[in-house]
C-alpha cells in the first residue's frame, strides 16, 4: 500500500514538474497592447558593482526625462536590482520580465550580471540592450540581447597597442579579477596582442588572480614585482584597481598600472587619490569630444541635472534607453518581438556617445577613447578607431 | 623565491594575520561566555568602519577622537544587539540563539545599504599609520607595525581581565555553569552585557585598523572578514582568547603564502581559509589550544 502511494506521489510530482517545464518554454505570451510602455532597468545598485550601476541608471533616467513618450504613450522605468550577483541578476530579470511585464530592458553594467540573464530574455523572447557590458560571449548566440558599446577583443588590442607603441612594454604582467567574466575575458585578448605585438611568447611575465571583494592584494603585487615588469595590466571592478593601484606603490611599485572602461567612476578617484594619478584606461567616451549632436543635447541636459561631468557609461545607457525608444517608433508597436526586430536593423543611429549601427553579432562597432587620470579627474587622452587595428 | 621576496610575503602575511587575530578575539570571547557563535560580529565590525567614517569625514573629527568615539559607540551597539536579540531567548535552545544571530546579521547588513547607501565609500587616510617603511627592499607599511603591537596588547589586557579580576572570575565562572554562577550571587546578565561590549568593542578596534589599511567601506565589507575571523578561531580552538590570537596569524600567514609560493592558485584564496575550516574539524575539532571539556547535560 505504501509503496503504490509513494508511486503514486512520485507520477504526480513529475508529471507536474513536467508540464511546470512545458510553461516556462512557451514563456513568451502574446501581446497585449497596454497604455503604458515599460522598460526595465537592469543594473547592480547594491553590491561591489554599485557606481557602476548607479551611473547607468543615472543615463536612464536622464533619456527617460528627456524623451518621455513614444507612440503617444508614456515610456516607464523599472528598476531590477541585480546586487552585483550572478544569481540574484537571473531572478531580477525574470522579476521583470514576469511581474512587470516590461517591453525592453536596459543593462547591466558587468558582463556578467548582463550574461545571467541572457537564457531569460531569451526564452521571454524580450530585447535586452546592454550599455557597457563588453564581454563578446553577452550577444553571442543570443537573438535578444543587444550592446550600444564595443566588445573586449576591441578593448584588449587596444590597450595592448598602447602597452606595446606608447609605452614601449616588452614585460607585462596581468593581474584579473577570476570571477569577472569581463576582466578574464580582456585580460585573454589583451595577452594575445601583446605576444603578437611584441613576437615574445614570454612577454607576459606574470598572471595572477584575485576575486571580487578582495582587499588584499599585497601576496599577489609581490609576486609581479618579483618579475620586475614594465607595464601590469589589471582591468576589474573600480574599488578592487584603486586598492590594487594603492597598494602597488605602496610596496614600491612604480610600472604604469593600466586598465579598462569599468575604472571610470568617481570612487576609483576617491579611494585611490593620489596613487591613480596617471593611470590609463581604455572607455568609450569622453566629455571633451562629443560626437554627435545628441551628444551635445546629452551633455547640457546631463551636466544640469546632476551638476558633474558624465561618465562614458552613463552616456551608453542614454543611448541604449534612445536605440529602444527608436526601435519601438519604427515598429509602430511595442511588442517584444517587433522592438527585437528593429533594433536588429538600427543603422547609423546618432546617440550621444557616437554613431551607433547594430552589427550581425548584436554589437555596435564604436571608436574607443583613452582616458588618464590627472589632477584627481578622468581626462581625455586620445581617440582609437577601429579600422586602425 | 628570493629572499626580499620571501621577508616582504612575511611582512604582508604577518599584517594581514594580526588583523585576523585582533577581530577573531571578538569572537572567541563571546563564544568562550555564551557558547554562542556570534555572526553578527562581522556585521559590528562593518557598523563600526561606518561610525569611524562619519565621525572623520561628516563631522570633521581628528581621526584619533573619531576611532574613540566609533569603538565605544560599537560596544554599545554590542550591548544593545545582546539585550534585543539574545537576551530574549536566554532560556532557549542553542540553534534560535543562532538563527537570531544570522537574523541581526542581515539586519545589520541591510539597515546600511538602506542607510549609508549601497556605493563603497573611501575611507579617510591617516598618513601616521600609512607611511612606507623600506628596510631592506621590503616595503612595510607603519600599520604592519603597529597592528601587530595593538592585538599583542589587547591579548594581554584581556589575559589579565578575564584571569586576575573579579569581572573576569565570574566571566569564567557564568561560562562553566551559568545557573550555578547565578546562585553564587553574580549578576550573569551584566557579565553577559559586559562581554558583548568587550567583544564589539575589540571589533571595532579590528575595523579601524582595517580600514586604515584598506581604505574602502561598504555595507557588505564585514561578511568576509566575519567569516575568515571565525575560521581563525575555530583553528585556535573556539572559546580561547590565546589560541584566536595563534588562529589569525596562522591563517594570515597560509593564505599570503599561498599566493607567494603558489600563483597560479591565488585565485582559491579564499577557498583555502574554508578547507582549512574543514580540516581542522576533521582532525582537531578542540582546534590548536583548545581543551577537551567533558560536555555538561
Amino acid at each position: 500500500m505504501k509503496r503504490k502511494i509513494s508511486l503514486l506521489l512520485v507520477l504526480a510530482m513529475t508529471t507536474s514538474f513536467m508540464l511546470a517545464g512545458c510553461n516556462a518554454k512557451t514563456g513568451a505570451k502574446a501581446y497585449v497592447e497596454s497604455d503604458v510602455i515599460k522598460i526595465g532597468v537592469f543594473e547592480p545598485m547594491t553590491g561591489a558593482n554599485a557606481a557602476g550601476g548607479e551611473l547607468e541608471v543615472e543615463g536612464a533616467k536622464l533619456a527617460n526625462k528627456l524623451y518621455p513618450t513614444v507612440l503617444g504613450k508614456k515610456v516607464e522605468l523599472v528598476f531590477a536590482d541585480n546586487k552585483s550577483d550572478k544569481v540574484e541578476a537571473a531572478s531580477a530579470a525574470s522579476n521583470l520580465i514576469e511581474q512587470e511585464h516590461v517591453n525592453a530592458i536596459i543593462g547591466s553594467w558587468g558582463s556578467g550580471n548582463s550574461m545571467a540573464a541572457g537564457d531569460i530574455v531569451m526564452e521571454a523572447k524580450v530585447p535586452a540592450v546592454g550599455a557597457s557590458c563588453t564581454n563578446p560571449l553577452v550577444t553571442a548566440g543570443n537573438d535578444y540581447y543587444f550592446r550600444v558599446c564595443f566588445i573586449d577583443p576591441f578593448q584588449g588590442t587596444v590597450m595592448a597597442k598602447y602597452a606595446a607603441n606608447k609605452l614601449k612594454a616588452k614585460k607585462v604582467a596581468l593581474l584579473q579579477e577570476i570571477s569577472s567574466d569581463y576582466s578574464v575575458g580582456i585580460c585573454k585578448f589583451f595577452s594575445d596582442e601583446f605576444i603578437k605585438l611584441t613576437g615574445d611568447k614570454d612577454s607576459i611575465v606574470a598572471k595572477s588572480n584575485y576575486n571580487t571583494g578582495d582587499q588584499d592584494f599585497t601576496a599577489q603585487l609581490t609576486n609581479i614585482k618579483s618579475k620586475n615588469p614594465d607595464v601590469i595590466f589589471a582591468p576589474g571592478n573600480f574599488t578592487e584597481g584603486a586598492m590594487i593601484i594603492k597598494q602597488a606603490r605602496q610596496l614600491g611599485i612604480t610600472a604604469p598600472i593600466i586598465g579598462g572602461d569599468t575604472w571610470e567612476t568617481p570612487e576609483f578617484l576617491d579611494i585611490g587619490k593620489e596613487a591613480v594619478e596617471g593611470t590609463v584606461f581604455s572607455t568609450f567616451f569622453a566629455s571633451e569630444t562629443p560626437i554627435t549632436s545628441e551628444s551635445k543635447t546629452f551633455l547640457d541636459a546631463y551636466r544640469q541635472e546632476y551638476n558633474k561631468e558624465p561618465a562614458a557609461v552613463s552616456a551608453l545607457s542614454y543611448d541604449a534607453y534612445l536605440v529602444i525608444l527608436d526601435a519601438i517608433k519604427r515598429a509602430g508597436t511595442a511588442d517584444p518581438v517587433k522592438i527585437r526586430d528593429e533594433i536588429a536593423k538600427t543603422k547609423n543611429f546618432p546617440g550621444a556617445a557616437g554613431v551607433i549601427t547594430i552589427d550581425e553579432n548584436n554589437n555596435a562597432v564604436k571608436d574607443a577613447v583613452l582616458k588618464v587620470v590627472k589632477d584627481g579627474k578622468f581626462t581625455y587622452l586620445d581617440t582609437i578607431k577601429p579600422e586602425q587595428n | 623565491m628570493d629572499l626580499t621576496t620571501f621577508m616582504q610575503n612575511l611582512a604582508n602575511g604577518i599584517s594581514v594575520g594580526s588583523l585576523y587575530a585582533l577581530i577573531a578575539i571578538g569572537y572567541t570571547m563571546v563564544y568562550g561566555i555564551l557558547k554562542l557563535i556570534n555572526f553578527a560580529h562581522g556585521d559590528i565590525f562593518m557598523m563600526a568602519a561606518y561610525f569611524a567614517f562619519f565621525g572623520v569625514a561628516t563631522f570633521g573629527l581628528p581621526w584619533y577622537f573619531a576611532f574613540i568615539i566609533a569603538i565605544a559607540i560599537t560596544a554599545l551597539l554590542g550591548v544593545g544587539i545582546e539585550f534585543t536579540a539574545y537576551r530574549p531567548l536566554r532560556g532557549a535552545p542553542k540553534i534560535s540563539v543562532l538563527i537570531s544571530a544570522i537574523g541581526v546579521s542581515f539586519l545589520l547588513e541591510n539597515l546600511a545599504v538602506v542607510l549609508f547607501g549601497g556605493r563603497p565609500k573611501a575611507f579617510p587616510d591617516v598618513k601616521l599609520f600609512t607611511d612606507v617603511i623600506v628596510i631592506g627592499g621590503v616595503s612595510i607599511q607603519r600599520l604592519t607595525f603597529i597592528i601587530p603591537i595593538v592585538t599583542i596588547a589587547l591579548l594581554f589586557v584581556l589575559l589579565h581581565l578575564v584571569n586576575n579580576t573579579n569581572v573576569g572570575m565570574a566571566m569564567r565562572a557564568a561560562s562553566k555553569d551559568v545557573e550555578t554562577a547565578r546562585l553564587m550571587g553574580i549578576n550573569v546578565n551584566r557579565i553577559i552585557s559586559f562581554t558583548f561590549a568587550v567583544g564589539s568593542g575589540l571589533a571595532g578596534v579590528g575595523a579601524m585598523m582595517w580600514c586604515v589599511k584598506y581604505p574602502q567601506i561598504g555595507a557588505l565589507m564585514g561578511m568576509m572578514p566575519g567569516l575568515k575571523c571565525f575560521i581563525a578561531a575555530v583553528i585556535g580552538g573556539i572559546g580561547d582568547i590565546k589560541g584566536a590570537v595563534i588562529g589569525g596569524f596562522v591563517l594570515g600567514l597560509t593564505e599570503i603564502m599561498l599566493v607567494g609560493f603558489f600563483p597560479s592558485l591565488t585565485g582559491y584564496r579564499d577557498a583555502l581559509a574554508f578547507i582549512l575550516l574543514i580540516v581542522i574539524l576533521l582532525f582537531k575539532p578542540t582546534g590548536i589550544m583548545g581543551k577537551n571539556l567533558t560536555e555538561k547535560v
